[in-house]
């Protein structure tokens, strides 16, 4: 398993390094300009200088090795720095990726943004996997019972409608129908500034957090309970289920020994894939709910045609997506002893 | 026959076995496949008694009655003299230990992600109040028992042969120390170098632990070298049941006759001179069976009375039952 992990690291650099060039190619033919929002009174010549100042006159060869420079050698050289004050070289004046409208390191606007997106997304993620699991057994368990044709109806729901439109359902809702003073009027925007020092800040978290996180669980738990539920049906046919109630074990044990281990696996590695799209942010969610987070950030970028900084965003997406792929095949022969990598 | 010999362990009265078939946007019942139709036997103290018959009459579907893997839809099966098909949950789970199943399908009867020790051990530790040391010392003799090595205690099914993993099965049946076992084509999945490795070691079991067996299978002379007795099934019920010798030396029922004279010979010189009885057309859909006779449609004999009266199911000989109207 290590050697196999090893192996699938090694082959991950090539196939990043490509994906990096690609992401540049794609921003590099894009037609937009990041001169493009500027007043329209700015006479042609300055704008030329603005473009050659953002070093945009040079071929796109020479600018794709400048970004690679600036990512893969200054960035982890700063980040040394940062955290365990190695100096390396000329850590004062090293040139690090920065985007083009706030002029600030793009790395440190990631980091800002990092933790309300996990938080929210990765709470919807949490919240919709632990509503879906349950209901995957349940629903299989009880196959063609009103209760699957329940969950079979919110899943189709939860798959089918827009989380631009539970959204704003849930804001109309909650928000403008609900009277200011019930208990169950929830704000309509997330406030990022906000901190938790006690109880009723604490609740104020919850409330506004609950908006964005049920609206992204809902379309989460759609996909993982069906996968759940298909996994468990697949599995409760099989022979060795008959064994194990043969054997005289309680249905409890016969469901969750012998089903539901024998049925996570699958679902471990679909819930493992999905686990980048946290990182990702919702980018529609975010708009909606005003969470400003990685998504919006994105939304922001491609908007300013703010190249390094989408570029930088959206290889670090390749990343999680690559790394992630490998932590599920990893998994996948942890859990399956019939499944051996070397 | 010596009396002591002949008390029954497992009494099986009428068993009625219907899959109900649904249909439309309703699911409505509109019928029932007739998987097993109204059987009666009995199988005595420390006997093997072969269940035979083709491909979907229902022999895998009555010893999972049998055993209660499926909910009856009639009948009554007494094992050791409680009637398992109207017991309740716990009951039922309590009564498990004296009758187990070794099923036809080694691989996927056997979950993948348990060890063989785990899989042995698991039935203890449901039943039985052992100490760690105890349980790993009887999975050790079960596994001795079944001539396995104690050190593959730690390995997956996936890690063994076809042969093993029957074994291992055999093992898992065993550690119950149950009086009745019901094997289910225990053999049919194994290649013939180990299907007799795995009768004989079958054979060894039952004269050491004075087990009973059903024997589920469609290799009649298998069947015939284990059995001491023997029944018949067609379509859902028994045709014939006799002293294995008997039935197969002067089969009384029709179908017996047909089906015995399909076993091929050894002697391929000789091969063409049997008389065979070739059946004509197929095997009609248990859901629909056919009135009268179920066997009629394809019965040499049959005549009009056949398409019109079901056949009583009588005694027409020592021991010797059988279900056809023209039997003397």
């Amino acid at each position: 398993m290590l050697n196999f992990t090893l192996r699938r690291l090694m082959f991950t650099i090539p196939t990043l390094l490509l994906i990096s060039f690609i992401i540049f190619i794609v921003l590099d033919l894009a037609p937009n300009d990041p001169t493009g929002n500027l007043p329209l009174t700015i006479p042609p010549e300055v704008r030329a200088k603005i473009r050659a100042s953002l070093g945009l006159d040079a071929p796109m060869y020479i600018r794709y090795l400048l970004w690679c420079q600036q990512f893969f050698i200054n960035e982890p050289l700063n980040l040394m720095n940062e955290w365990f004050g190695w100096c390396i070289g000329d850590c004062e004046n090293r040139l690090r990726v920065s985007s083009w409208a706030t002029r600030s390191p793009v790395v440190d606007l990631i980091a800002e943004r990092m933790p309300q997106t996990l938080w929210v997304v990765g709470m919807s993620y949490v919240v919709g996997i632990m509503i879906a699991l349950p209901i995957g057994v349940i629903s299989a368990y009880k196959q063609y019972s009103w209760f699957d044709q329940a969950g079979t109806f919110v899943a189709m729901v939860g798959f089918s409608v827009p989380t631009f439109f539970t959204g704003v359902l849930l804001i109309v809702i909650f928000s403008v129908w609900m009277p200011n003073d019930s208990i169950f009027w929830l704000p309509s925007i997330y406030d990022t500034t906000h901190e938790v020092t006690d109880w009723s800040s604490f609740v104020f978290q919850i409330r506004q957090i609950a908006m964005p996180v049920m609206v992204l669980a809902l379309y989460n738990a759609a996909q993982i309970s069906r996968f759940m539920r298909a996994s468990m049906l697949d599995n409760l046919s099989q022979d060795y289920v008959r064994t194990a109630r043969a054997k005289g074990l309680r249905e409890k044990s016969v469901l969750l020994v012998h089903v539901l281990r024998n049925s996570m696996i699958p679902v471990v590695t679909v819930i493992a894939l999905g686990i980048p799209q946290v990182f990702g942010g919702a980018i529609i969610t975010e708009q909606i709910f005003k969470v400003n987070g990685l998504g919006q950030l994105l939304i922001i970028g491609i908007e300013g045609a703010d190249i390094p900084l989408v570029q930088t965003l959206t290889f670090l997406f390749a990343v999680l997506i690559v790394m992630f792929n490998l932590v599920a095949d990893v998994l996948y022969g942890l859990l399956d002893p019939r499944i051996r990598y070397d | 026959m010596l009396d002591e010999k002949k008390k029954p362990l497992v009494q099986v009265k009428n068993l009625k076995m219907h899959f109900p078939i649904n249909r439309g946007i309703l699911k409505r019942q509109v019928g029932a496949v007739k998987a097993v139709d109204g059987i009666s036997f009995d199988v005595f103290e420390g006997e093997t008694l072969g269940l035979v018959g083709e491909s979907g009459c229902g022999k895998s579907t009555v010893g999972r009655c049998v055993l209660r893997l499926y909910e009856v839809t009639e009948g009554s099966i007494d094992i050791d003299g409680t009637d398992i098909a109207t017991l309740s949950g716990a009951e039922l789970r309590a009564k498990r230990p004296e009758m187990q199943m070794i099923f036809q399908d080694p691989q996927a009867s056997l979950n993948p992600r348990m060890t063989v020790g785990s899989i042995i051990s698991e039935p203890l530790d449901e039943h039985l109040n052992m100490s760690k040391a105890e349980k790993r010392e009887k999975v050790g003799e079960l596994m001795d028992a079944v001539g396995l090595a104690r050190r593959f205690a730690d390995r997956y099914p996936h890690e063994f042969s076809g042969g093993q993993r029957q074994r291992i099965g055999i093992a898992r049946a065993l550690a119950l120390n149950p009086k009745f076992i019901v094997c289910d084509e225990p053999i049919a999945a194994l290649d013939v170098s180990i299907q007799a490795q795995v009768v004989n070691l079958l054979e060894d079991l039952q004269e050491k632990l004075g087990l009973t067996y059903l024997f589920i299978s469609h290799d009649l002379s298998m069947v015939r070298h284990l059995a001491t007795r023997v029944a018949v099934m067609y379509l859902g019920r028994l045709v014939e049941l006799g002293d294995s010798e008997t039935l197969y030396m002067t089969p009384k029922h029709p179908y017996t006759q047909a089906l015995l004279s399909a076993v091929p010979h050894p002697d391929p010189a000789q091969a063409g001179n049997i008389d065979r009885v070739i059946l004509q057309g197929d095997v009609p859909s248990p859901a629909n069976p056919p009135p009268g006779c179920t066997f009629s449609t394809r019965c040499p004999r049959a005549e009009a009375v056949c398409k019109q009266n079901s056949p009583e199911w009588r005694e027409i000989g020592e021991g010797h039952f059988a279900a056809c109207h023209f039997i003397e």
